[in-house]
């Protein structure tokens, strides 16, 4: 038997140590392409995990202009009963929809009776919450009895209580200011200590609504921020895409919007990073195909040249210049795919050792966040793929040359 | 009968001033004439040696003849197609289909055993399936003594083995025409002359016409029709006893 795909491999064979060494920069590429692409594929799905799933939900919906002045948890820019039980009905309808949590969001003082400080306060039906953060459960470090946030009880963020030196069963006093500048306050036992999380609302403390409605005196309820956790992540564009059609819709009566809509990209700063991240890994990408196309390039350049009385020799008996062709490319193209079947193994290998050596790092004030890269089996073929395109387009050239060679100059060649 | 070669007043300069490139060239590339007004016909199944000095335009001839290069001027016709209006990759195609090469220096495909070596223009040049492949492979290289050395590369044989083999390729397609330019000049005379009677054999065998380019004097004895060349003229031709209106 014989045919192009096994002249191509021998004469591949031929200059063995200039094959391997070839195969082994373009594996040495896929390798490090596929170890960075896992390693910071995993680490972004890990934090934008963390920060969605404990604190951010997959998206909110606030009244619109809310955002623009979260800093100061503006009280006036709640939206009222009405607004929020519109809403509810739309997402209760949405089957996208797993869960969604009211939020009632202000700040207020907060004294241990020895010592007074500032403190930001979300209330929230706990069990609403839980269902929408489902991590909020496991930041509750020094936690009471039953894992719940009951009525007259707060979660104090860790740092507050560190400093404050307060611990479960003691009482605290919240004071705050409602809309209409009448002051109140109420007692709290605190019933969990909160992990503190990167990103704005990391860390705030958390209380029922229904005592946030009672220290701010409200007669109704109005919700600062609606957080939902959609069931498919992956659905998050097109179905933030879709709640914001469909919320653009809603007027007050000058006829403005009344609803905004974000999806964490635009509530956390680390979707910057993901970005950056994501830049990044194009380059590397880039700078793989450079090396395939030059290194693959150069081999088969110097096989034509060292060639050219075969070449001769084929021609004059009568291969047509396609078959040429193929010939070249052929065999630049079973270079690079030695080189990625290799990067592939290589890669597998090197990260599933990464995984059991359970490397830990350190983000923000998280500690001891285990590195665990995930291979995503469609990159693994996206980079296959594109080795082996380049591999071609990195032959084409050298092999045109052959092809359209002169017998009788290629024959005559010494 | 139809001639298989039949060449009309052909001409090859190299370095010709065509209509295009006439004001660069007045100066500088001096043009050579290393054929001038060759006229021949050559018949199916003859035997056929140009001989002549070095530079004395056999290799340009053979080249014509093979479809390799074009003439300047003249009429060519090999196996009754005018071969000089033919594009490159028709020319490859009616090589593959039409003709045989042997080269002086053997030309064997190193990466390929002498099986492959002789199975290359049938399965890459004709596409003849397996079978049939088989069995003409056998053939030729049972013909030219190198079955035992089937599975060897051509880097294990010799010069004389390697030429058979080559003989072999040449002829495993069964082309009307088999071409060699020198096919004895890189072999010892004992060599040269089995090598001839391989050749000779498969012409009697298979009635492939054979042209043959020499400048050795014994080699050329050989050969029933001879032609000399001299500066690119034909200055004699030769018919050994008995083939004469044969
Ligand atoms: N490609 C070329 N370009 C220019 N001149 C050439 C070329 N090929 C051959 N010639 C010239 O044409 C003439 C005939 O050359 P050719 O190679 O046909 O001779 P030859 O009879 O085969 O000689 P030898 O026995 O040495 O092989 C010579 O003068 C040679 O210099
Ligand atoms: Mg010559």
């Amino acid at each position: 038997m014989l045919n192009l795909f096994k002249i191509a491999v021998r004469n591949l064979l031929r200059y063995k140590r200039r094959t391997l060494l070839t195969a082994s920069l373009i594996s040495l590429g896929v390798v490090f392409v596929l170890l960075f692409v896992s390693v910071t594929g995993s680490f972004k799905s890990m934090m934008i995990g963390q920060m969605t799933d404990s604190m951010l939900g997959h998206l909110q919906v606030h009244r619109k202009g809310y955002l623009a002045a979260i800093d100061n948890l503006p009280l006036n820019l709640n939206l009222k009963t009405p607004s929020y039980r519109k809403l509810e009905k739309i997402l209760s309808q949405r089957p996208e929809v797993e869960s969604y949590s009211p939020r009632i969001k202000f700040g207020g003082m907060f004294s241990t009776f020895v010592e007074t400080t500032n403190i930001r306060l979300n209330g929230v039906y706990p069990d609403l919450e839980l269902k929408t953060v489902p991590l909020l459960a496991s930041r509750v470090t020094d936690g009471a009895d039953d894992g719940t946030l009951n009525k007259g009880e707060i979660w104090v963020p860790e740092l507050m209580a560190k400093s404050m030196k307060l611990s479960v069963g003691d009482t605290v006093v919240i004071v705050a200011t409602n809309q209409d500048g009448s002051v109140n306050g109420k007692q709290f036992g605190v019933s969990g200590v909160l992990e503190s999380v990167t990103g704005p609302g990391g860390r705030d403390g958390y209380i029922h609504i229904e005592d946030a409605m009672d220290v701010l005196r409200m007669s109704e309820m109005e919700v600062s921020e609606i957080a939902i956790r959609l069931k498919d992540f992956g659905r998050l564009h097109a179905f933030t895409e879709d709640l914001s059609a469909l919320l653009a819709g809603e007027r007050n009566n000058q006829g403005k919007p009344l609803f905004e809509v974000h999806n964490w990209e635009s509530l956390s700063p680390f979707y910057n990073i993901a970005r950056l991240i994501d830049i990044m890994t194009f380059f590397i990408k880039l700078m793989l195909i450079a090396v395939v196309l030059i290194s693959i390039m150069n081999v088969m350049i110097m096989a034509v040249y060292e060639r050219i009385r075969e070449i001769g020799t084929i021609a004059a008996i009568g291969t047509l210049p396609g078959k040429i062709l193929s010939l070249f490319v052929l065999e630049g193209l079973s270079l690079g795919f030695l080189g990625v079947v290799t990067g592939n193994i290589l890669g597998y290998f090197i990260i599933a050792v990464l995984n059991a050596s359970k490397i830990s790092f350190n983000f923000g004030r998280q500690t001891g966040l285990v590195l665990s890269a995930n291979i995503d089996w469609m990159d693994m073929l996206t980079i296959s793929v594109i080795v082996i395109l380049i591999s071609v387009v990195a032959s084409l050239q050298p092999a045109l040359k052959a092809s359209k060679m002169d017998p009788i100059n290629a024959l005559r060649h010494v | 009968m139809m001639a298989l070669v039949r060449a009309e007043n052909i001409t090859k300069i190299y370095g010709a001033v065509t209509a295009r490139s006439k004001e660069d060239v007045t100066s500088g590339a001096v043009a050579t004439r290393a054929l001038n007004a060759v006229s021949f016909e050559i018949e199916p199944s003859s035997f056929v040696s140009f001989v002549g000095p070095s530079g004395s335009g056999k290799t340009t001839l053979l080249n014509l003849i093979g479809c390799l290069d074009k003439p300047t001027e003249g009429k060519l016709e090999v196996a009754g197609v005018d071969v000089l209006h033919l594009s490159m990759r028709q020319s490859a195609s009616f090589r593959g289909n039409n003709l045989g090469f042997i080269f002086q220096d053997f030309n064997l495909i190193p990466v390929l055993t002498v099986h492959e070596n002789v199975e290359y223009p049938l399965l890459m040049v004709q596409n003849v399936p397996g079978g049939q492949r088989r069995e003409r492979i056998f053939a030729m290289l049972e013909a030219v003594g190198m079955v035992d050395q089937k599975d060897k590369y051509p880097d294990q044989l010799s010069g004389g083995q390697k030429q058979r083999v080559a003989i072999a390729r040449a002829l495993v397609a069964n082309p009307k025409l088999v071409l060699a330019d020198e096919p004895t000049a890189n072999l010892d005379h004992k060599t040269a002359f089995l090598v001839l009677s391989f050749m000779k054999k498969l012409r009697d065998e298979l009635e492939t016409t054979f042209i043959f380019s020499t400048h050795d004097q014994k080699i050329v004895g050989e050969a029933e029709i001879i032609y000399s060349l001299e500066d690119g003229e034909l200055t004699g031709k030769q018919v050994k006893a008995g083939k004469e209106n044969a």
